[in-house]
């Protein structure tokens, strides 16, 4: 009996508490980023100030100009929008194909598409840059919205190949018999009762891509650099400012994080969609 | 039109032949019942002649024309599949419309055609819901309905009422022969529940492993099982079948009586067993009876009721002419 009690105990108090000191120690970084942003540079560096502060909107008004925020962010709407719709472009009927019509091949072909992602991407930087600078497509966007399509698709095939298995061989089956095509059956049946699935795999990609900083810093210079590249190369010509830093971090991240807060709702109810039998 | 030919189709699944050649010809208009024991490729049958799965080799004839390599919703049938298989995210106006506006029929037409179809399945009432707020009875009708407004040349049904249960099946089982009976169009229907194919078919088609046991109708195949299986697969309770020097007396290898056809005595008969089981229905008695030497349980019908217990000695005598001869390779001796 009494191990019954504090086991539950732990159930109803122990476990919140937990909890909440996990998210806590994942949180505090950001939230330290956003507390900094709303310092000023000489405040930001001095420990005595670290909670109580006078709080300034001086980084996020001056953001323009000390960085030009707004060039780095559209490059990142760019290319982070047009890769997430060429990768389900790409991966729906791809995760169609496998799901409905395997083969004896669909496995391999599967966990082929997975082990790509074993390879570490620095053993193809060097192919990668000569190869991008060999076609002239250096510091391009269709070069990033390339890269970034090409290294989420394995994820995207995945997450779509497992929600869209979800659906009853027989409804797809009904509708070949009541005359859809292909392209209706994806349009008519897949996309409406995978809506949810899809919906999650484009967020997901579409967070990756807004992250991605690995290929794009290291494949633009100026035109096609991304937000990461902003915070990545961080030079002002001034020196290193943590509240100015802190402020254009927090603008590149914020984005994502209000997106996923939105979609939030819808997400969870595509998910719970169900009701499919 | 309706008429469907298989001409020595087969099919294998990778080095498995499920179905080894085979011909059967339905005729236009006929209500043919694919019947058979669990996995011995009733659904597979059913596909192939929907176009779901491919033969490996023969053809399939529908109306004269060869269809073998014509893509299912080309063929004119409709299908209603067990599961349902109705569209979850759609009304069931929509689910009922949806074959109408691929074939890009007109909105009025489509309105008009699925008014009538839910007019006559009782579903006017729910034509704004979706699947998912129905019963299964209603969900099965849905299906029906979807497959009525094409106007197709044949249905074929797999299993459409194993879902549902045993009042509602009854129920069902009457509506699909009535619709039959309206329309006088083709209709195949697989089932492994011989009560609905005896009751539903025009021609019952036995199947086992694949290979057609008998085809006839229901009661040629309860008077005159062409072998074995098919005697024992066909009629409830089972006929009681038995080799042995009992058999040898009537000049076969295997016998098998009806349990209807066997009389009952306490006191004198050919037969002399003692009694297991007695169950009870009312309209009629089936009794169960031991150690009679000659199977393992002999099952005895009597109409009406009959006050007999555990344990009690009974005698049964066989109605001579009712009695199924069989030979060694287990088919039937007139
Ligand atoms: N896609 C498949 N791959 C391999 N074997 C299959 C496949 N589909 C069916 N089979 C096999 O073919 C045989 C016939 O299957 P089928 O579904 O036609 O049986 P059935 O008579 O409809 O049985 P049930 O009454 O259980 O529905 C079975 O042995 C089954 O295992
Ligand atoms: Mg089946």
């Amino acid at each position: 009996m009494a191990i019954v009690a504090q086991s539950s105990k732990f159930g109803t108090y122990g476990r919140p508490v937990l909890a909440w000191a996990v998210g806590l120690l994942f949180f505090f970084p950001i939230f330290w980023m956003v507390l900094t942003s709303f310092k000023t540079d000489a405040d930001a560096v001095k420990p005595e100030f670290l909670f109580f502060f006078t709080p300034t909107l001086e980084n996020y008004l001056n953001m323009t100009e000390n960085y030009d925020y707004w060039r780095f962010a559209r490059n990142s709407v760019i290319s982070a929008v047009s890769a997430t719709v060429f990768t389900l472009f790409v991966s729906v009927p791809a995760a169609y194909a496998m799901a409905f019509n395997p083969s004896r091949a669909t496995k391999d072909v599967l966990m082929w598409m997975l082990s790509t992602k074993m390879l570490p991407a620095a053993a193809v930087l060097y192919p990668m840059i000569f190869l991008a600078k060999g076609i002239g497509l250096y510091d391009t966007h269709i070069l990033i919205i390339t890269v970034l399509s090409l290294i989420n698709l394995p994820i995207a095939i995945w997450m779509l190949f497992t929600y869209f298995k979800e659906i009853p061989k027989d409804i797809i089956e009904a509708g070949k018999m009541d005359g859809v095509n292909t392209w209706g059956e994806i349009k008519e049946i897949l996309i409406p009762l995978a809506w949810g699935g899809i919906a999650s795999t484009a967020l997901l990609v579409f967070i990756f891509c807004w992250n991605e900083a690995y290929w794009t810093v290291r494949l633009t210079t100026i035109d096609a650099a991304t937000l990461s590249k902003l915070i990545e190369g961080n030079r002002a010509p001034e020196g290193l400012f943590f509240g100015r830093l802190s402020a254009v971090s927090t603008a590149a991240v914020g984005p994502v994080v209000v997106l996923g807060w939105f979609c939030q709702k819808q997400l969870v109810q595509g998910l719970t969609f169900g009701a499919v039998k | 039109m309706g008429r469907i030919v298989l001409d020595k189709v087969t099919k294998s699944f990778g080095e498995t032949q499920v179905i080894p050649p085979l011909d059967l010809t339905i005729e236009n208009g006929e209500f043919t019942v694919f019947v058979g024991p669990s996995g011995c490729g009733k659904s597979t049958l059913l596909r192939m002649i929907a176009g779901l799965e491919d033969l490996t080799s023969g053809n399939i004839l529908i109306d004269g024309e060869d269809a073998t390599e014509v893509p299912p919703s080309k063929r004119g049938l409709a299908m209603v599949f067990q599961s349902y298989a109705l569209y979850p995210h759609m009304t069931v106006r929509k689910n009922i419309g949806f074959p109408l506006r691929m074939e890009k029929m007109s909105q009025a037409e489509i309105d008009e055609r699925v008014e009538a179809a839910a007019k006559s399945l009782n579903l006017v009432d729910y034509l704004d819901r979706k699947p998912g707020q129905l019963s299964g009875g209603q969900r099965q009708r849905v299906a029906i309905g979807r497959a009525i407004v094409r106007d197709p040349s044949a249905f074929l049904f797999d299993e459409p009422l194993s879902n549902l249960d045993a009042a509602l099946r009854v129920g069902m089982r009457l509506e699909i022969s009535e619709m039959h009976e309206r329309m006088q169009t083709t209709m195949i229907y697989v089932t492994h529940d011989q009560v609905e194919a005896m009751t539903m078919a025009d021609r019952i088609v036995v199947l086992q492993a694949g290979v057609i046991e008998q085809v006839g109708t229901p009661l040629e195949l309860y008077h005159k099982p062409q072998n074995v299986f098919v005697a024992g697969f066909i009629g409830s309770p089972k006929m009681n079948i038995f080799s042995g020097p009992e058999a040898e007396k009537h000049g076969a290898a295997t016998i098998g009586i009806r349990p209807e056809h066997t009389d009952v005595s306490m006191s004198e008969g050919t037969w002399k067993g003692t009694v297991g089981v007695a169950e009870h229905l009312g309209s009629d008695t089936f009794i169960h009876v031991h150690n009679t030497g000659l199977a393992d349980m002999i099952t005895v019908r009597i109409s009406g009721d009959i006050s007999v217990k555990h344990g009690d000695t009974i005698y049964l005598t066989p109605q001579a002419e009712q009695i199924h001869k069989f030979d060694a390779q287990g088919l039937r001796i007139e």
